[in-house]
């Protein structure tokens, strides 16, 4: 009755969240005492065994060139039959784009309880609970699951990776795969920048920065500190920046290391969405900005004169200078 | 033309969030309740904008929860909207939620189906799998454009670093972000238009409840800032290269 986990890949690569998942599935089947098993949809271009390193034995893969387009109704058929015929009782999931559309439908499939966005591994010792971010990071739940199957959606950037030794067991999984009713006329990725949900650290700025025109200052320090730029609702909706780029309650909600809030002042909406950041640094030119109240470390200052400094600083220390 | 929108009522963005009864119930004292921000801004309005584009569209309202649920749903209605629909149930667990959705969606026969990409209180995104799944339906999750020529969509959703732009035939669930439309503030002649729109009242299916909030918690507070001197950025960078050590 082991653990599985769904290995997110896109265009033939595995996305980082699969490996904090695959982490967070090999120490839950420890907790349970069975074993991780992972399920890879489509082909791809990396060596899977390499996988065992984060904790799994096997690694069910389905080769289907329909399953190399994101479809979540033929994803999810695909993954309830590898699910059935292993007994599985524990499905993990990044609770990312695509888990997002794939877990509930699963849910449903299987008559599993689901907790999305969950930041922990279950407490088993009286039931099966699961904490989970409620509110938009503002506060947290404790959600029970009942059912004889269940599935966990993980946060992103919720789990630390672990890597050990090991090499998983490659199984070709022989599915009845549906025809697709999705068909996929083009991806469009930026290419060179750090996705933000994904990001280690991310920099951001809001209204401070005056116009689209002097975002510069930003983009170099996110570029000194391989980051990925985010900005405030403000500035997504006077089209200054992408809505890609919003986070907030109403925007992206992310989970970085690092947050890094340029000319924010830190309304309750933008901190709900950033509040997880595991540090944040504001730097604003007013010292009442609400921001500074959430923040671990704090520049009280112009952004036009910090930022650059601030830069030039860090290529220092990375030797980039 | 048929289109079934999910509204939810969700505390105001800037509520404050507290928990009573040992912190099993979330505390409404004080609480300012909304259209979830997902289902109007971006679901609900871009329903009315396909049915600018095409007047013999009709768009329904599903809601599922208690009577205090209709203040929220008649402002839905004055933005836009030809009927609502009101399960009379109360329940968190998305299982249960998307089961009664469901039920209204088969008797309906929508051509279309909107959720907003997540609630801003149980942040489950759960519901517009969920009821694609039962439903036995295509579903675009997360999209930032949807376009309609004829029968045939045209979404863009969101992926990682980028979109995705795809095609499907109707029937479809959508799950709406940013960008799919823009917020809209509802008129006097929608909110007088709205009193008088139908809202039916039905009953719940039996359905099966897979989870439940067994308690809550609010994150630890912040220790407090640290701040470093406007003139000394390069001090900063020491303090998260050394001590906080994230770069």
């Amino acid at each position: 009755m082991p653990v599985l986990v769904f290995i997110d890949v896109a265009e033939g690569h595995v996305k980082k969240a699969s490996f904090e998942v695959l982490t967070y599935g090999a120490d839950l089947a420890k907790e349970l005492g069975t074993t991780a098993e992972g399920v890879v949809l489509g082909s791809t271009e990396e060596d899977l065994n390499v996988l065992g390193k984060y904790g799994i034995t096997k690694i069910h893969q389905v080769k289907n060139s329909v399953l190399d387009h994101f479809d979540s109704q033929v994803l999810t058929n695909v993954i309830a039959q590898v699910a059935q015929a292993i007994g599985a009782k524990v499905i993990v999931f990044s609770n990312n784009v695509d888990g997002k559309a794939i877990a509930p439908r699963l849910s449903a499939r299987l008559k599993a309880g689901l907790v999305s966005g969950a930041v922990g591994l279950p407490d088993t010792s009286n039931g099966f609970v699961v904490k989970k971010n409620v509110f938009s990071g503002k506060a947290f739940a404790n959600v029970s699951m009942t059912t004889d199957v269940k599935i966990i959606a993980l946060s992103p950037n919720a789990y630390k990776v672990q890597e050990t030794s090991g090499t998983a067991l490659i199984i070709p999984f022989d599915a009845k795969v549906s025809a697709s009713r999705v068909k996929i006329t083009s991806i469009n990725k930026v290419s060179g920048e750090v996705p933000l949900t994904e990001a280690e650290i991310v920099v951001s700025a809001g209204r401070g920065l005056k116009g689209p025109e002097n975002w510069g200052i930003v983009e170099d320090l996110a570029h000194a500190l391989h980051a990925a730029l985010a900005c405030s609702r403000p500035v997504a909706d006077a089209h200054w920046r992408p809505h890609n780029e919003h986070v907030g309650q109403t925007g992206i909600a992310i989970a970085p290391n690092l947050y890094i809030a340029i000319g924010i002042s830190g309304a309750i909406q933008h901190l709900a969405g950033v509040n997880r950041s595991k540090v944040i640094v504001v730097i604003n030119k007013d010292p009442e900005a609400p921001f500074f109240k959430a923040a671990d470390y704090g520049i009280v200052g112009d952004a036009f004169e910090v930022v650059p400094k601030l830069t030039d600083a860090v290529k220092k220390l990375r030797g980039t200078s | 033309m048929k289109i079934l929108v999910c509204i939810s009522k969700t505390p105001d963005t800037t509520a404050k969030i507290a928990f009573t009864n040992n912190n099993t119930k979330f505390d409404t004292a004080g609480v300012q309740w909304i259209i979830n921000p997902y289902d109007e801004w971006y679901a609900l309005v871009r329903a009315i904008e396909l049915k600018e584009a095409d007047a013999s569209t009709i768009i329904h309202l599903v809601t599922v929860g208690g009577a205090d649920v209709e203040p929220i749903i008649r402002k839905a209605l004055a933005l836009g909207g030809d009927e609502a629909i009101r399960v009379n149930a109360e329940s968190h667990d998305s299982f249960y939620i998307a089961s009664q959705i469901t039920a209204i969606a088969k008797q309906g026969g929508y051509d279309l189906l909107f959720t907003g990409k997540e609630t801003i209180d149980y942040n489950g995104s759960s519901i517009g799998g969920m009821v694609a799944e039962l439903l036995e339906l295509p579903f675009i999750s997360l999209a930032t454009k949807f376009d309609l020529a004829g029968n045939k969509a045209t979404v863009t959703r969101e992926i990682e670093g980028g979109e995705e732009i795809c095609e499907v035939e109707l029937p479809v669930v959508i799950s709406c972000a940013k960008g799919v439309a823009e917020q809209r503030i509802p008129n006097m002649r929608g909110i007088m238009a709205a009193r008088t729109k139908p809202l039916k009242v039905v009953e719940p299916v039996a359905a099966e409840v897979l989870t439940s909030a067994q308690n809550f918690g609010l994150p630890p507070a912040k220790a407090g800032v640290k701040l470093v001197p406007a003139d000394n950025p390069a001090e900063l960078v020491r303090l998260l290269h050394e001590e906080a050590k994230m770069i």
